[in-house]
């Protein structure tokens, strides 16, 4: 790329001289043998990624079918699928039942969020309005991710404004019911699943937004409007029209919020219970516990769950709504 | 929805969308608010009075200022690596149809596609198989692997816009592949390049799931958030810290919507 840097360009006449030369040759060479140029091009990325990417990957592989020795607390270096059985105890199934519950609930709810905002923007949004709907999701999507999280800790908290709009609303009875309720009640809701899940669906919405919107805008407006002449209720038509093309976008969507709640350890650990999540079972088993295999064990879960389920995207199309 | 009103929307889908986009700002903006506050020990909300000596306590604080530092080197120098590896492959990828061509674009999407904590433990492992300690290469390699597909992402969506005739064009003309690229590529996917480095060097100033498993004992700005978050020592700081990353990533994005807003693809859309 910087070959050529010092090239002379302010006085380079419509057409350029034939360089001569090592460049020349090497020029020559490329066009000749494109083949050559190709290899050269992708020799740097596929080798950094292969190496740093995939190979750390192996590594994490060839990791979980190590054990860790109950005594001494050291990685015994040997093939043995004795971590995959420790993965299956009713301790660890309950957490990977856990996260999966609450990846799904994050998808739908996220899905149903962002449907308005995608159709809006898609259909009826635009020249600046349209700008502004796509800054609207995309600053929310780039902002720092603790910040985010941050913020709804102060919105959850119990002496935060969440509390105070409701008790000025004398609605303060609806979060205490709430709040008393098992599973997801608490003490209060920065520290409920309740507040999990909505801080997974304010963090992942934009990605769900964003291929909704792409997939819908590929929907052509007289469709919508051939449907309602034709005599469907607007439900009838979204039901049979919008939904169904909407489809491969919101698939492509969850990919993200799917996978995204199926990693993180960082929300439930800061709001929300005790009670661990996949991504949390990792980095303890990992850090205090010291027993990698393990960890490495747990993530083979999220990926097994990831490769099916863009294994079901794939055949639904939604690839190319991304 | 009949078709004389489609340019109007049904009022019930403006209020869903409009509530959508509040339930995305509110929470930010409310950072604003907390920065100002005169409480110390809780999140009391509305608070008791405003005042601006917390961020002349912040600017005195060291750990912040290494933080900073740290987390501003590691998102220029992932990004010079991401700018490299991504256009090289866009260009690749783009100009030419070869066996494996979708095995590379997954290859390239997937430090995303999967969760962070793979990528994070992937490369954690991998650097105690091969006993390599934490330094600042470590949080690059991770920081690089994933700003590749931003990158790559404008890049590609860029040279699909960019005909190929140009280049056929300006090698009929007598330039080699050098002045080609110099004189006809580049100027045509510098902007789209600029894009991508810029979101690049957002997400990377961001990141924390994969840096926790890379950094070791350093801190990121992200991590001393997250150690602030779980252990409060001086929330106020904690605050004007939060306002200020806010502020920090929001340049870049608005200033890489507006270089790529012509296009059909606009930058951002694959974090």
């Amino acid at each position: 790329m910087s070959l050529d840097a010092a090239m002379p360009r302010a006085t380079a006449p419509a057409i350029l001289p034939g360089s001569g030369g090592m460049r020349g040759a090497l020029s020559d060479l490329f066009w000749r043998r494109p083949q050559l140029l190709l290899f050269l091009m992708l020799a740097p990325p596929v080798l950094w990624l292969g190496i740093v990417y995939i190979g750390s990957l192996f590594a994490l592989l060839a990791q979980s079918f190590f054990s860790i020795d109950e005594f001494s607390g050291l990685i015994n270096h040997e093939f043995t699928l004795k971590t995959y059985g420790d993965l299956f105890q009713a301790a660890n199934l309950d957490i990977i039942l856990r996260t999966m519950t609450m990846a799904a609930l994050v998808t739908l709810a996220s899905a149903i969020i962002a449907f308005p905002i995608a159709y809006y923007a898609a259909r009826y949004a635009r020249g600046r309005w349209k700008a502004l709907f796509y800054l609207g999701v995309m600053l929310p999507l780039w902002s720092s991710y603790l910040v985010k999280i941050y913020a709804w800790k102060l919105i959850l908290a119990k002496e935060g404004i969440l509390t105070w709009l409701l008790a000025k609303l004398h609605l303060l009875w609806v979060l205490d019911g709430w709040l008393s309720l098992p599973v997801v009640g608490g003490n209060s809701l920065s520290v409920s699943a309740t507040g999990t899940f909505i801080v997974f669906v304010y963090v992942w919405l934009p990605f769900m937004i964003l291929p909704v919107q792409a997939a819908l805008e590929r929907v052509p407006g007289n469709l919508v409007e051939a449907s309602s002449d034709l005599g469907a209720s607007p439900g009838q038509t979204f039901r049979n029209v919008l939904f169904p093309l909407a489809l491969p976008g919101i698939v492509a969507g969850s990919i993200f919020t799917f996978s995204l709640t199926l990693g993180d350890y960082i929300i439930p650990q800061i709001i929300g219970t005790s009670r661990l999540f996949i991504g949390q079972a990792v980095y303890s088993q990992q850090g205090t516990a010291g027993n990698i295999p393990l960890a490495a064990a747990f993530t083979v879960v999220p990926i097994i769950i990831m490769g099916f389920y863009l294994w079901g995207a794939k055949r639904m199309g939604a690839f190319d709504a991304l | 929805m009949r078709s004389d009103g489609s340019q109007s929307a049904p009022l019930g889908l403006k209020i869903a969308a409009a509530c959508g986009l509040l339930f995305l700002h509110l929470p930010i903006l409310l950072i604003f608010v907390y920065a100002f506050t005169t409480e110390e020990k809780s999140f009391v909300w509305p608070p008791p009075g405003l005042t601006t000596q917390w961020f002349a306590v912040t600017w005195n604080r060291p750990d912040v200022w290494q933080a900073l530092s740290l987390s501003v080197r590691v998102a220029a120098i992932s990004t010079a690596i991401a700018l490299i590896l991504g256009t090289l492959c866009a260009a690749a990828v783009s100009r030419t149809k070869f066996f494996g061509r979708e095995t590379i674009s997954l290859l390239v999407i997937l430090p995303i596609a999967l969760p962070g904590i793979i990528t994070g433990i992937a490369l954690r492992s991998a650097f105690s198989l091969a006993d390599i300690p934490f330094s600042f290469w470590t949080i690059v390699l991770g920081h690089a692997t994933f700003c590749v597909v931003v990158v790559y992402n404008n890049a590609v969506a860029r040279f699909r816009r960019t005909s190929g005739s140009m280049i056929e064009a300006s090698m009929d003309l007598g330039a080699d592949g050098f002045q080609t690229f110099r004189h006809v590529v580049l100027p045509n996917i510098a902007t789209a390049l600029l894009a991508g480095g810029m979101l690049a060097f957002a997400l990377s100033f961001d990141e924390v799931i994969v840096t926790t498993f890379t950094a070791g004992q350093q801190q990121t700005v992200p991590i001393w958030m997250l150690e602030e978050l779980i252990r409060p020592r001086q929330r106020p700081v904690t605050n004007v810290v939060a306002m200020v990353v806010v502020l920090v990533t929001l340049l870049p994005i608005l200033f890489a919507y507006y270089l790529t807003r012509d296009g059909d693809q606009i930058a951002g859309s694959g974090k």
